[in-house]
């Protein structure tokens, strides 16, 4: 373990060249281009370095469903998205709702090794939405688990969404409202416009979620407790999130790659692949929340991913279920919409897509802020000497072409499929060690 | 022209829809001088694939398909795949195995058909015979028949025929084809519904749209009822069943308000006494059994035209027999 290791010439944040030298878990020097040595050297000429990215919002599956994706495969694929740490979500079977199901899984993510596996704890028992789960128990426990929620689910009792609130602040929590009004979306399949009209589909509209944010902000500004609000969707919850930002109420929020660039135009090849909670939105929306990642109203870019094995997607669209993956491409698109001039993000990418990325940017919104958000202290520290040495290494001088059987996740539901995403993640590293190496796993 | 499948009306162009018609319009002709059976379609195989009970619609497509002298397969899957019956994809895979040259597919899911036709599952054609809330095509064709018949001695399109389409729009697929269809071939659609019933984002549509039928009923050719189902109360879409028959039923004063010469249409099954009165359903101006005959030949028009015919040969072998 004592091995050093350097990472030659990679460009931290997108910045001039540099030599990082890694002792240990740590970064032990930063040291001009050609100057320092180490047992180990790993080539990172042209590459942008970050620090190792971090999902709020993973779906591993793990345990109940580990023929759609197991902690294992969902870790694999997640270093290869450049990530160092994933915040498995409740919705497991059995539900991540008591202090053991939570261990279970971060001891398991232990075990594999790749990244860190933070466990989401369920804010009600069974997700059923009725009594709080032991909240408590899931926050001292071996896992410490500080993000709860019943996302798939929204917390739809106002008074239930309330005492979670109050409750977590004993141990610096944070509710993560997957907004979603239940009796506005009976039966919903697609966003509920123009499109859903014509195609027959049952419509899912923007206010069903606005109305939940609005009702949320409101509370936890009441409660003064930490409101986070997950895969924000449309143009009407960017403005309800950005007036509760100006009031100074204690709300983050997350959106997702696809919602980033996406549109529910898609949906009428009734192609499954396209299906997802929230649905695929107008271009206005998308708009709307490119501007809201880069004017700061949306925190954080999580992917939801969300694998599904594929007889839950080769059927017809009413029976599919709702999910896309997203960790192996997220940051491509990221790479491709988070940047300086806002209107030179584009859907069909190439590399030179990413000349005018905002790589602070990204850190921020990929690593700084969910580290912060989910309390996790060796995630999301800057590229310095004396931090955590989590690192994504990302090449901007290729091209990837994304395909459902070439990601490590066990599934093949990419909505991405043939699309050519620029850069590639060549190497990361977790806490020291490599993970990821020249594009595969180490 | 007419493509490999027929999934929706909106991929019909005029030219298209004329075709159809005309076809129909032949076909009604040799069946009308007793040739009950042209043998164009011998030796193909036609499946019904009816996930949805509608013994009427499958019936039609049987007939039209035996008279063309097809060889008729009647798939009936017990349950959608929503209960975890045999998959679409499975049921679709047989199908396959089977040499089925046309899959016409009844489904309670939006889309279905799409899926059938592009999922790369089978290679014969796809003929959407009803599908969720999305489309019914050949009712629509039925329909323009129908109307044609009436309006336009049974030739051309309806350039200017003014047509209201009443009810449940927004869980409608004889509505959605058929706004798409008539506009096609020139009609002026107006839908008139309760606003509940209506969808999101009608005002798109390529028709007028009004809450008050006895406006509409003076300036129209025809009106085409749309079935109510008593569960629509259960989602808060209108009160109860006397309220809606009250604001939206056609019966005999309303019936009086339309021209003289103007025709009802309804889909079918109709719910007499909720959005039909009896006297109405009865009377001469009401069309649905002619409906019903001209939903045949539509359908061995689609069937003829999909599968390879050509009314040349139609003409000729018309002419032997
Ligand atoms: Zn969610």
């Amino acid at each position: 373990m004592s091995d050093s290791i350097l990472v030659r010439a990679g460009r931290p944040y997108g910045q001039e060249p540099v030599d990082i030298v890694i002792e240990g878990d740590r970064i032990a020097a930063i040291a001009e281009v050609g100057t320092a040595t180490a047992d180990r050297v790993l080539d990172a000429q042209g590459c942008v370095v970050l620090p190792g990215l971090v999902d709020l919002h993973t779906h591993l599956r793990e345990p109940g469903r580990e023929h759609a994706e197991t902690i294992e495969s969902g870790s694999q694929a997640a270093a290869l998205g450049g990530f160092t740490c994933v915040h498995a979500m409740a919705n497991t079977s059995p539900v991540a709702d008591t202090a053991g199901v939570v261990e279970q899984v971060w001891r398991r993510g232990i075990e594999c090794g790749l990244v860190d596996v933070r466990p989401v704890g369920a804010v009600t028992v069974g997700l059923e939405g009725r009594q709080l789960a032991e909240l408590g128990a899931m926050a001292s426990s071996a896992a410490a688990v500080r993000v709860f929620s019943d996302d798939g689910l929204c917390v739809h009792d106002p008074l239930l969404m309330r005492r979670a609130l109050e409750y977590v602040k004993a141990f610096d929590g944070v509710v993560a409202q997957h907004a979603q009004d239940p009796r506005l979306t009976e039966g919903a399949q697609m966003n509920e416009s123009e499109l859903s009209g014509r195609l027959g589909l049952a419509g899912w509209p923007a206010v069903a979620e606005e109305s939940i944010i609005a009702r949320d902000v409101l509370l936890a500004a009441h409660t003064g407790s930490r409101l986070h609000v997950c895969h924000v969707s449309t143009a009407g919850s960017v403005e309800v999130i950005r007036w509760a930002k100006s009031r100074g109420m204690p709300v983050t929020a997350e959106a997702t790659p696809h919602h980033l660039l996406l549109t529910e135009e898609l949906v009428s090849t009734f192609d499954p692949v396209y299906k997802v909670n929230p649905p695929l939105r107008r271009r206005a929306d998308v708009e709307a929340l490119r501007a809201a990642v880069l004017d700061g109203t949306i925190d954080i870019i999580a992917t939801d991913h969300a694998p599904h094995p594929r007889e839950d997607k080769d059927c017809e669209w009413a029976a599919a279920a709702m999910g896309m993956l997203g960790l192996e491409t997220a940051l491509g698109i990221a790479a491709q919409v988070v940047t300086r001039d806002e209107n030179s993000g584009s859907a069909d990418g190439g590399a030179d897509a990413t000349d005018s990325t905002d790589w602070q940017a990204i850190a921020q919104l990929m690593s700084v802020a969910p580290a912060r958000i989910g309390q996790v202290a060796d995630q999301g520290q800057p590229i310095e000497p004396g931090s955590i040495a989590n690192l994504a290494i990302w090449d901007p001088s290729v091209e990837t072409t994304v395909s459902g059987e070439r990601l490590a996740s066990r599934s093949g539901n990419t909505p991405y499929a043939g699309f050519t995403l620029p850069g590639a993640v060549r190497h990361v590293l977790f806490r020291g060690r490599p993970s990821v190496v020249d594009g595969g796993l180490a | 022209m007419i493509g490999r499948h027929l999934l929706s009306a909106q991929d019909l162009t005029s030219a298209d829809a004329v075709r159809i018609l005309d076809t129909a319009g032949e076909l009604a002709t040799v069946t009308d001088r007793s040739v009950k059976k042209l043998p164009t379609l011998r030796g193909r195989t036609v499946v019904t694939l009816f996930f949805e009970d509608s013994t009427r619609t499958r019936i039609s497509f049987e007939l039209a398909a035996k008279r063309l002298s097809a060889d008729v397969i009647n798939f009936a899957a017990k349950g959608s795949s929503l209960s975890k019956g045999e998959s679409l994809k499975d049921t679709a895979l047989t199908l396959e195995a089977m040499g089925a040259d046309a899959v016409i597919i009844r489904h309670g899911a939006s889309g279905a058909p799409y899926r059938l036709a592009n999922a790369g599952w089978i290679q014969g054609s796809v003929i959407n015979a009803g599908d969720g809330t999305h489309e019914h095509p050949t009712q629509a064709l039925l329909d323009a028949f129908t109307l044609r018949n009436h309006l336009r001695a049974g030739s051309g399109d309806l350039a200017g025929a003014r047509v209201a389409i009443v009810g449940d729009i927004l869980h409608s697929r004889v509505a959605r084809s058929n706004v798409a269809l008539l506009r096609t071939l020139g009609a002026q659609v107006t839908v008139v519904a309760p606003p509940t019933l209506l969808p999101y984002g009608v005002h798109t549509w390529p028709c007028d749209v009004s809450y008050d039928i006895d406006d509409v009923l003076p300036h129209v050719d025809a009106v085409m009822m749309l079935r109510v189902q008593a569960e629509r109360m259960a989602g808060s879409y209108f009160p109860n069943e006397l309220e809606y028959s009250r604001r939206y039923g056609l019966d005999s004063r309303r019936m009086a308000l339309m021209p003289d010469e103007a025709i009802v249409l309804h889909p079918g099954p109709m719910n007499r006494g909720v959005e039909i009165s009896a006297e109405v359903a009865d009377s001469p101006r009401a069309v649905v059994v002619e409906q019903v005959t001209n939903g045949v030949h539509v359908r061995m028009a689609v069937l003829y035209l999909l599968l390879g015919g050509r009314p040349e040969e139609l003409m000729v072998e018309g002419a032997d027999r």
